[in-house]
């Protein structure tokens, strides 16, 4: 198949980048979109261009870097997948696809589809970690969790930190990831000690560098892992509480 | 501009200003001051709705809900008193409904600067959502037009013959000129529009949320809409087409 691709270049954060059009042609179907990228890449080093800078990794869908915005849709038109999944099935022969970096000012552009997405550690740096003792192993199952709290903090756990729910809202916010990182932790018995405190951390470094929720529902929409804005509801419950409970320790301590 | 610098921590406030600093603190005073609206819009309502009632003694029933509501616990409180009470608390409600709102669209502008060029469409997002600034913003000042015609009777807004405490007749004078009958019963369904999105964002911001009754905040705030807007446009068209007189 054949398809016309639009493609974001921008060579550092500081040019001015602007659309290319290039013809890729003879391409299969089976590809994903990301080998249909390298097989363009390959024609353009042949061709002596700069080939287009992207971010991948694992290839499977589990390590979050891949996210473009394919067509005004992140991860592209098909829901609960992430770029590297998405096959070129997906488009009709002959079509043109806008390919574009996710645009967030706490996702600064590196290099035409690339961007710093290290805000997302920000966030997990506050709070995004339980303490264990260290010492011998505790027996497997010691800690009696029902089965329906398990599957729903697994659900939030699936986050893989791509940051389409950033690009695809419109007000930039990062709710969706926040919550999911928030919530896999605080709804186990492990991550109760620090419940309160990486609540209140991860959503005010959070708010440093992303917009604020207005419930729209397109992160839910646009998350290759399908996470329910459910959580953020969590978040919200949670961030409230702990404001009031982090008072009365702040208190405590004089 | 690389995303590495540590974050400081701020100095603290006092809680409640703390507390509201926070965007997710921000939509929270948006949910409760919404929900404090609703409850006044639902009891405005049903007031406006004594515009159908017979004459007591000669006086329409109106009238007499309006002097109620100037004599709410008067042997206790001297007149006006606790309606001044409820009306601070509106205004209170209303100027940090607004407040909140407007600062939290600074930072979402700010928060993304650049548009996409793609064929962007929305896939959850709908029109009551993605409308909320403008429903918000169009309604206040048509409440300011509002207040002039009904409350303080400041012409042009209120009718020639507008009278203190004459509720039923400035009622019937104002819907006589029809570009006013329009205003309204377009701000009803301005309101409409508003509550559907808001409404059931209001759950969403307080943090209730059930997957066993998800499903029917959608229908409350439908429901709740169509019974606001519908109860508020029945009066003036009633008098727009003679209904009653
Ligand atoms: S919540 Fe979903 S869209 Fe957002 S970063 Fe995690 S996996 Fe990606
Ligand atoms: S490359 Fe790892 S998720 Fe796509």
């Amino acid at each position: 198949m054949n398809i016309v691709l639009q493609v974001w270049r921008q060579d550092s954060p500081e040019s001015r980048g602007g659309f290319k059009t290039y013809q890729v042609k003879d391409i299969s179907e089976e590809m994903s979109f990301l080998e249909m990228l390298d097989i363009l890449n390959e024609r353009l080093i042949n061709q002596g261009e700069e080939p287009i800078a992207f971010d991948h990794d694992c290839r499977e869908g589990i390590c979050g870097t891949c996210g473009v915005m394919i067509n005004g849709q992140a991860h592209g038109p098909q829901q609960g997948t992430a770029t590297c999944q998405l096959h070129m099935r997906k488009f009709q022969d002959g079509e043109t696809v806008v390919v574009e970096p996710w645009r967030a000012t706490g996702f600064p552009l590196i290099r035409d589809l690339v961007v710093d997405r290290s805000a997302f550690d920000r966030i997990v740096e506050g709070g995004g970690y339980i303490s264990v003792d260290t010492g011998s192993a505790p027996d497997a199952n010691l800690i009696p969790i029902p089965k329906l709290v398990a599957d729903t903090a697994f659900d939030a756990a699936a986050c893989i930190g791509c940051g389409a729910c950033v690009a695809a809202c419109p007000n930039g916010a990062a709710n969706l990831f926040t919550a999911a990182k928030i919530s896999h932790l605080n709804l186990l018995p492990q991550g109760q000690s620090e419940r309160w405190s990486r609540t209140e951390n991860m959503v005010e470094i959070m708010e440093e560098f992303f917009g604020s929720c207005t419930n729209h529902g397109e992160c839910e929409k646009a998350c290759p892992k399908q996470i329910s804005i459910d959580f953020i509801a969590l978040m919200n419950a949670d961030y409230v509480k702990a404001k009031f409970k982090n008072r009365r320790l702040v208190s405590q301590n004089g | 501009m690389a995303v590495t610098q540590t974050v400081e921590k701020k100095k603290r406030a006092p809680f409640p200003v703390e507390f509201y600093r926070s965007a997710v603190g921000k939509k929270w005073v948006m949910a409760i001051t919404g929900l404090g609206i609703i409850g006044f819009a639902i009891a405005h309502m049903i007031g406006n709705l004594k515009i159908f009632l017979p004459d007591v003694d000669g006086i329409p029933d109106i009238d007499l809900y309006g002097e109620a509501l100037r004599e709410l616990f008067v042997p206790i409180f001297p007149e006006y008193a606790v309606l001044w009470i409820l009306r601070t608390g509106l205004i209170l409600m209303f100027v940090l409904h607004v407040h909140a709102a407007y600062s939290l669209t600074i930072m979402n502008r700010r928060a993304r600067t650049t548009d996409y060029e793609g064929p962007r469409s929305y896939i959850a997002a709908n029109y009551a959502s993605r409308t909320m600034r403008w429903s918000g913003t169009i309604f206040l000042f048509y409440l300011l037009f509002h207040l002039a015609d009904f409350t303080l009777g400041i012409q042009p807004a209120a009718p020639e013959t507008w009278e203190y405490g004459e509720v039923f007749a400035n009622f019937q004078a104002t819907f006589d000129r029809w570009p006013v009958t329009v205003l309204y019963v377009t701000a009803a369904i301005l309101l409409g529009i508003h509550l559907y999105h808001g409404v059931w964002s209001m759950f969403q911001s307080l943090g209730i949320n059930n997957p066993r009754f998800n499903t029917w905040r959608r229908y409350l705030a439908g429901g709740l809409s169509v019974i606001l807007t519908l109860g508020f446009i029945a009066p003036p068209l009633a008098v727009a087409f003679g209904v009653i007189t």
